[in-house]
């Protein structure tokens, strides 16, 4: 292998680079010049890019990245995008604001408008913990029923998103705190069990009549405050029916069980310092139009 | 038969043809300089060409007047409001199937043609050869004819050479720029979009479209030629299977003019072939081949050598027609001197095309004659699938799209049935289920109704009738829709 000498491949007539691998040579075929052109041009091109556009990243000593002669920002860009759609908007959230809420509703255009506006904002900060479409899961309460346990109008729903529920923050919040019976010793195991068979008896499932027959008192002593005399519940309180068939935690005996001892007192957070009135009101028609509203 | 026949007759090229060698297959690409031929073919292929250029370019001025509002555009595919509009013909994108019916149609009515005619549309209307051919003719009008091109090409540098060459890639690319430019005529208001093109209004994605079609048909047309059909075209491959030994081809007779070879004045043409071997055929071919060697995938049978052959058949006083559109069936019999049958035109394949192409066409024509001017769509919602009310009740909840394709306004009556003791709303609307409910729907519009339909408790899951019906004119849409529930 030496430099003087060409070696000429004997098939093709072109000179080899002089490697042999197992007996395998590799032509020294030149570049194509299309490829050679476009490769050309391609450096011309990233040297005009670097002049243009930020492209040395932020080095020690640097402070920032350079910025290029067109002092292109995506970050800024991208506030211009945001800016440009809510002037875009304007319009049509300050007719949101104008509006009632039942105007919003039965209005063709506001509604439209709504209820996009709503799906797209419930998607991005409701449906985490509501489900898609409000499906609901255990603790977290389906919002496509027409079942409700604080409020279920277009202005209760809309008080419920501002204020949340039990928000420590909020002075306004919907509060109510049941007792944890159990934990904190307020009631025995017997009373405990006694009230589950109740409870069990209210809302018609299979239970011990005996059982709940001894504790008829105590649940009128200690429960119908909230729930009522008859386990109807109160809004007011957003205790639930007993009697219905929905339950925010199950309605085995188990869970019924363990909502007695432990209580529940679930939180949702207030949405008037997140979200703006525009975005408030959408979502509240847009929560009762999802197939139980009131 | 069928291909063997087509490629390996007795009589193709002195001594057959040779197998290529390694060598050939990677052979540098040698130029082309076709001959201007003269004659009916030649004449065919001016007008077919001048025929087709005038659609394209001037198709997109063409105004149809639809009324107030609507594109007047006789020929517009307009992106921004979704529609294609085609003369009295307006596509929405619900009826895109119309346009995968047209290019089926399309198809099939090109292999009917290939099957009776061979590759008429290679040589004669395809974008490729009738660019080709008219950017042949430019460099014709800069360079002069065959000889001169040659010439101009191995001489060395000169004013001479450099004005001509400049004069002919000026003139290649104005023409490149005007196809690119009213490609996009076809997507947007010819008259305003080529205004602005000029003053800088028009949109972004024209400039892209009209730049990269001025450089496709650039080089396309000017450098690539019958490159783009023999390796970049999928057609020609095909032809296999399309055409048969039934079908008109252009032909060497080689049954009238072999044994070939030049022809001295004192020679008697008893016991020779017409050919005369003068190469004529050859020198007028845009694809570089020689039709003598047979049927072969390069030729686009543009029929230039059939002109080009007749003319010199007729200066030595020979009849026409050694080379000709012909079957192979007749070139084989008349070769084994048996009497060539006549050309069938209805034959097994033919008559299937044809009966193929009724059949879609009639079905695209009742299609567009009962087209629907409303269409309702239902989906239901996904989650949750089914809620169950406080009094027991099941409800589903449906989004229910209303397309009204008309121009004025209308209002539609929805009715839904299928399950005992169903009731429904429609959020927004104040309703007793016991009259019909009756929805505005815009013109021109897609409307959206959210509808929640209840049943019973332990009704039966299964399908429900949502039919949609426009007041005035009784026309209905019905759709089917599941309901769920815990049973």
């Amino acid at each position: 292998m030496t430099d003087e000498i060409k070696d000429i491949d004997e098939h093709s007539g072109i000179e080899t680079t002089g490697h042999s691998w197992d007996g395998i040579k590799e032509l020294n075929n030149p570049l194509p010049r299309w490829w050679l052109i476009v490769w050309y041009v391609c450096i011309g091109w990233a040297v005009i890019y670097m002049i243009l556009m930020p492209a040395i990243p932020a080095l020690p000593g640097l402070g920032t990245n350079t910025t290029g002669l067109r002092n292109h920002s995506d970050r800024d860009l991208v506030a211009v995008a945001i800016a440009d759609l809510q002037t875009a908007r304007v319009a049509q959230s300050a007719s949101l604001l104008g509006a009632s809420l039942e105007e919003i509703e039965t209005d063709r255009e506001l509604q439209q408008f709504a209820l996009a506006m709503g799906e797209s904002l419930f998607g991005d900060n409701c449906a985490t913990c509501h489900g898609a479409g409000g499906r609901g899961a255990v603790g977290y309460p389906m919002l496509a029923d027409d079942v409700w346990l604080w409020d279920g109008t277009l202005d209760g729903i809309e008080y419920t998103l501002r204020h949340g529920i039990r928000h420590e923050d909020d002075l306004d919040t919907r509060f109510s705190l049941m007792p944890a019976f159990g934990r904190d010793n307020l009631m025995s195991s017997d009373q405990i069990d006694g009230l589950t068979q109740y409870v069990l008896k209210l809302s018609e499932q299979s239970h011990d009549a005996e059982e709940a027959e001894s504790v008829a008192e105590l649940f009128q002593q200690q429960c119908s405050a909230c729930h009522g005399p008859t386990g109807i519940g109160d809004r007011l309180q957003g205790a639930p029916n007993l009697t219905d068939s929905e339950w925010l935690y199950g309605g085995s005996e188990r869970a019924i069980h363990d909502t007695i001892y432990d209580a529940r007192n679930s939180h949702m957070p207030a949405w008037q310092d997140r979200l703006d009135d525009a975005s408030i009101k959408a979502l509240a028609v847009y929560v009762h139009t999802l197939g139980g509203g009131e | 038969m069928g291909q063997t026949t087509l490629n390996m007759h007795p009589g193709a090229g002195k001594g057959g043809p040779t197998p290529p060698s390694h060598k050939d297959l990677y052979a540098k690409r040698q130029n082309i300089y076709p001959k201007l031929a003269h004659g009916k073919f030649r004449m065919v292929k001016w007008v077919v060409m001048a025929a087709t250029l005038a659609v394209y370019y001037l198709l997109p001025w063409l105004r149809w007047d639809r009324g107030e509002g609507i594109p007047n555009q006789a020929v517009l595919a307009d992106f921004e409001s979704e529609k294609f509009y085609f003369f009295f013909i307006e596509i929405w994108p619900q009826d895109i199937h119309f346009l995968a019916g047209l290019l089926i149609l399309a198809s099939l009515v090109l292999f009917l043609i290939t099957s009776l005619l061979g590759r008429v549309w290679c040589g004669y209307t395809c974008p490729q050869t009738v660019w080709t051919d008219l950017y042949i003719w430019v460099e014709r009008a800069f360079e002069g004819d065959r000889a001169a091109r040659m010439r101009l090409d191995h001489a060395p540098w000169s004013f001479n050479k450099a004005w001509r060459k400049l004069g002919k890639h000026t003139i290649w690319l104005v023409i490149a720029f005007w196809t690119g430019g009213a490609f996009i005529l076809y997507w947007h208001d010819a008259p305003s979009v080529a205004q602005g093109w000029f003053t800088g209004e028009a949109p972004l994605s024209a400039y892209w479209f009209a730049a990269i079609l001025t450089m496709t048909t650039y080089f396309l047309a000017g450098w690539m030629r019958e490159q783009v059909c023999t390796y970049m075209c999928p057609w020609p491959r095909i032809q296999g299977a399309l055409t048969d030994e039934y079908a008109l081809n252009v032909t060497y007779r080689y049954d009238r003019g072999e044994p070939r070879g030049p022809k001295r004045k004192t020679e008697s043409w008893d016991d020779r072939g017409d050919c005369i071997d003068c190469d004529q055929c050859v020198q007028v071919c845009p694809v570089g081949i020689d039709i003598r060697d047979g049927a072969q995938l390069e030729c686009i049978h543009c029929a230039l050598c059939i002109d080009a052959c007749d003319q010199m058949m007729t200066k030595i006083g020979r009849p026409t027609g050694l080379i000709a559109y012909d079957t192979d069936v007749a070139v084989t019999a008349r070769a084994n001197h048996q009497t060539p049958p006549k050309f069938k035109i209805l034959r097994t394949r033919t008559i299937l095309y044809a009966v193929l192409i009724s059949a879609i066409g009639a079905l695209i024509v009742w299609g567009l004659a009962t087209k629907a001017t409303i269409e309702a769509n239902v989906l239901k919602d996904r989650s949750p699938p089914f809620v169950q009310l406080s009094s027991g009740d099941i409800q589903n909840g449906y989004t229910l799209k209303l397309v009204n394709k008309l121009s004025e306004p209308r209002t539609m009556v929805v009715s839904i049935t299928g399950i005992e003791g169903l009731n429904y709303s429609v959020i927004g609307f104040d309703h007793d289920s016991a009259e019909p409910l009756e929805l505005p729907v815009e013109p021109f519009g897609v409307d959206r109704y959210r509808i929640l339909v209840t049943a019973p408790q332990g009704a039966p899951q299964r399908q429900i009738t949502i039919s949609v019906r426009d007041t005035e004119s009784g026309e209905t849409d019905t759709n089917r829709a599941a309901f769920r529930g815990p049973n």
